[in-house]
């Protein structure tokens, strides 16, 4: 009973944040709507007994991901005018994207996949079943080698990103910490005799 | 019957959380105490000895007075926001001592077997800080944004780009105490040392160590990374706006997570609760815990003491050229030595050198 | 072997343990704070403090209506009025200092021929409203009276000097 009660507010928070997030005037709000969504969610991860899904999804999503969106929000000038300028010019469009999606829903919703009968019961496994051991054995065993492979395209992502912003300019007075660092007493330091 | 169980429960529940809130709430006043104290002495002066016997009444004079100030909010601010910034600030550093175990108990006798005292007993512990912890930069973020004044918002994007810096840092030392304890549930990894000073992990991981609690200073926002506050250039970073309580209120976060990087410190690096060597084991293990944690906050005031601030590109590059670097190869020799015997039959004593710290191999 | 004794300093924060080091033997030396009421630090007989008009020993006031004090005050903080008394010498009927405008420069007592107008080593003075701080000649000559000894001590520690 107290699941159930738990699922339907996770899930009722999480919905209404998510819509807070489209609805909200102010691009800082919809970035702590989308927070409150993502608490939400690993509030839904719990219940599963999937605690190390949702305690990543705070750390990576929220702790990271969402720290830097909020760096980007911070520095942009938002033009709400101007937002809105194009309504009707994209209102069709938006509206066929819409309507397309509702039918979508729909004829999903009422395909018999839903059915409280279809949907397998959430079965609760012991406290000796470590999600974290579980998930690093099949993630190094079975999905190995997916698991590389995503390593090494963000690897390339992040190498690729520095060498498309690294720029040296010559005009530009850099301080060499390194050598600032290195500097010793006996470089620099001469003792007189008066 | 069942409604009563719940009741009970809950207050149980209840009592822990405000058992562990408000010693930590305590601790906070006396740690500015402290910290005036200390650095008062270091500096040859007294310090404030006027309110109170030995001054010991000055945090409860300053709580007065800070209650009794109007909190002033920026006509310009974004209200609601910087209300609630100092409240996100606070939030993430009392909600991670949640899984902080303070020693095990049997209630004098009570239970058969030691009961962990944390109020909930998580077995990805430490992923569960990391991750709270990460949170506190919001409360900071939003101040300084919501304040609508220049020096903050400077404050506030230097305090992300040095939280995200040192976090990976600091998430790579852990990943090292990980390995060789095998579990990221403290109570765990404490049990994993016990035994004397000998099997705490501050001697195959020293380096780690210094990374850890150096990287804690700069998720702080202490000495010597306190160029968030930089009160030369920045006036006093993101709290230049705010007066009153809800400026109290940072400064409860901050000391807040002062005392958390202190207690995971000596709980991951010098053994939790255990004596340093067995002959002291009459004396109860929270003593302990609580011994290690105050040298560590005594350690944090000494450094402000001592240590002039870092220059921001100095602060980068210690996070990013020195510790990152550091860490991995750390992680990497760490491995090579846990399966080096299974590499070459001859470098089995790399791998039972560094076999003494991992409980679970054995 | 230099680089690597260098390298192992660098790692083990050497320099920093040293600051360390230096830090926690200031905590155990003694200190040099003074507990301003109860203790106090000893004060120059040229301290310039609350001013004090003097007499001579017969009793007559000092003061003879130059007013090069009051030309002297950088801070206009001096006002003088002057009649002749029944007795025909020339003495104020009106001698404020307005201890606001004071800035304790000492001038009006270099410029006093005789030794008339004195800044004593009083400084604990302070009031909770501005007219307690403007002093009245009356005022004066009774800050003089009181401390004449410590004032005639003070002029004559610093006589060999003049």
């Amino acid at each position: 009973m107290f699941e159930a009660g738990f699922f339907y507010l996770f899930a009722t928070l999480a919905v209404i944040g998510a819509m807070g997030v489209v609805l909200a005037r102010h691009t800082m709000h919809s970035v702590m709507f989308l927070i409150f969504c993502f608490f939400n969610s690993a509030g839904l991860f719990f219940l599963l007994d999937a605690e190390f899904l949702g305690i990543i999804l705070i750390l990576i999503y929220v702790g990271a991901v969402m720290v830097l969106f909020m760096f980007v929000i911070m520095m942009l000038e938002v033009n709400k005018a101007k937002l809105r300028e194009g309504f009707l010019q994209y209102l069709p469009m938006g509206g066929m994207i819409a309507m397309a999606l509702l039918v979508e829903f729909i004829a999903a919703a009422s395909s018999g996949i839903f059915h409280t009968d279809a949907i397998a019961t959430v079965g609760h496994l012991g406290q000796e079943v470590n999600n974290t051991v579980e998930i690093g054995k099949i993630l190094y065993t079975q999905y190995l080698l997916g698991f590389e492979i995503a390593a090494i395209i963000l690897l390339v992502a992040l190498v690729g990103a520095i060498v498309l912003t690294l720029r040296t300019r010559k005009d530009a007075k850099y301080q060499n910490i390194s050598k600032q660092v290195n500097v010793r007493k006996e470089d620099r330091l001469r003792k007189v005799r008066m | 019957m069942e409604w009563t169980d719940i009741a009970l429960t809950g207050l149980i529940w209840a009592l822990e959380i405000l058992a562990i809130a408000v010693p930590v709430a305590l601790s906070v006043a006396y740690i500015t105490y402290a910290e005036r104290r200390v650095i008062g002495l270091i500096q040859v002066r007294k310090g404030c000895n006027r309110v109170g016997p030995f001054g010991l009444l000055q945090p409860l004079a300053d709580g007065l007075k800070l209650f009794l100030k109007e909190t002033i909010i920026p006509s310009q601010a974004n209200k609601i926001l910087f209300v609630a910034a100092p409240v996100m600030a606070l939030v993430p550093a009392l909600v991670a001592f949640a899984v902080v175990p303070f020693g095990e108990t049997t209630l004098f006798g009570l239970w058969d077997t030691a009961h962990v005292m944390a109020i909930a007993h998580l077995n990805v512990g430490i992923l569960y800080i990391l991750a709270i912890s990460s949170l506190a930069i919001y409360g900071v973020l939003m101040a300084g944004w919501s304040s609508n004044s220049k020096y903050a918002l400077i404050a506030s994007v230097r305090a992300t780009c040095q939280m995200i810096s040192y976090e990976i840092s600091m998430g790579f030392a852990l990943v090292c105490v990980l390995m060789l304890a095998g579990s990221m549930d403290l109570s765990v990894i404490v049990n994993a040392q016990t035994g004397g000073f000998w099997h705490w992990y501050i001697i195959p991981l020293f380096p780690m160590f210094l990374v850890y609690f150096i990287s804690g200073c700069a998720e702080t926002n202490r000495t010597p990374f306190d160029l968030v506050e930089g009160e030369a250039e920045l006036v006093a970073g993101h709290i230049v706006e705010y007066s009153g309580m809800w400026f109290a209120t940072f400064s409860l976060a901050e000391y807040g997570a002062m005392i958390l990087i202190s207690l995971l410190t000596s709980i991951l690096f010098l053994g939790g609760w255990d004596a340093p060597i067995p002959a002291l084991d009459f004396i109860p293990g929270t003593v302990w815990l609580l011994l290690k944690t105050s040298f560590f906050i005594f350690v944090f005031i000494w450094f402000r003491a001592t240590f002039p601030r870092f220059r921001y590109d100095q602060m980068m590059r210690l996070g990013w050229k020195v510790f990152l670097p550091w860490t991995l190869a750390w992680i990497a020799v760490l491995g090579l030595f846990t399966y080096a015997e299974e590499l070459n039959s001859s470098l089995t004593i790399l791998s039972d050198m560094i076999g003494y710290y991992q409980p679970w191999r054995s | 072997m230099q680089l690597i004794k260098r390298a192992f300093k660098t790692w083990m924060l050497w320099e920093l343990v040293k600051g360390l080091a230096l830090t926690i033997r200031y905590l155990f030396k003694p200190k040099i704070t003074v507990e301003y009421p109860e203790e106090r630090t000893p004060l120059s007989p040229r301290f310039r403090g609350l001013h004090a008009l003097r007499r001579y020993d017969s009793g007559e006031e000092r003061c003879i209506a130059c007013k090069l004090c009051e030309v002297v005050c950088p801070a206009l903080a001096i006002v003088i009025e002057s009649e002749e008394r029944e007795d025909g010498s020339r003495r104020t009927t009106r001698y404020d200092i307005d201890m606001t405008k004071c800035i304790y420069c000492g001038l009006c007592q270099e410029a006093c021929p005789v030794d008339a107008i004195v800044e004593t080593q009083h400084f604990e003075y302070a009031s909770e409203t501005r007219e307690a701080l403007y002093y009245t000649k009356e005022m004066l000559l009774d800050v003089g009276d009181r401390y004449e000894s410590q004032i005639a001590a003070n002029i004559a520690a610093d006589a060999k000097y003049h």
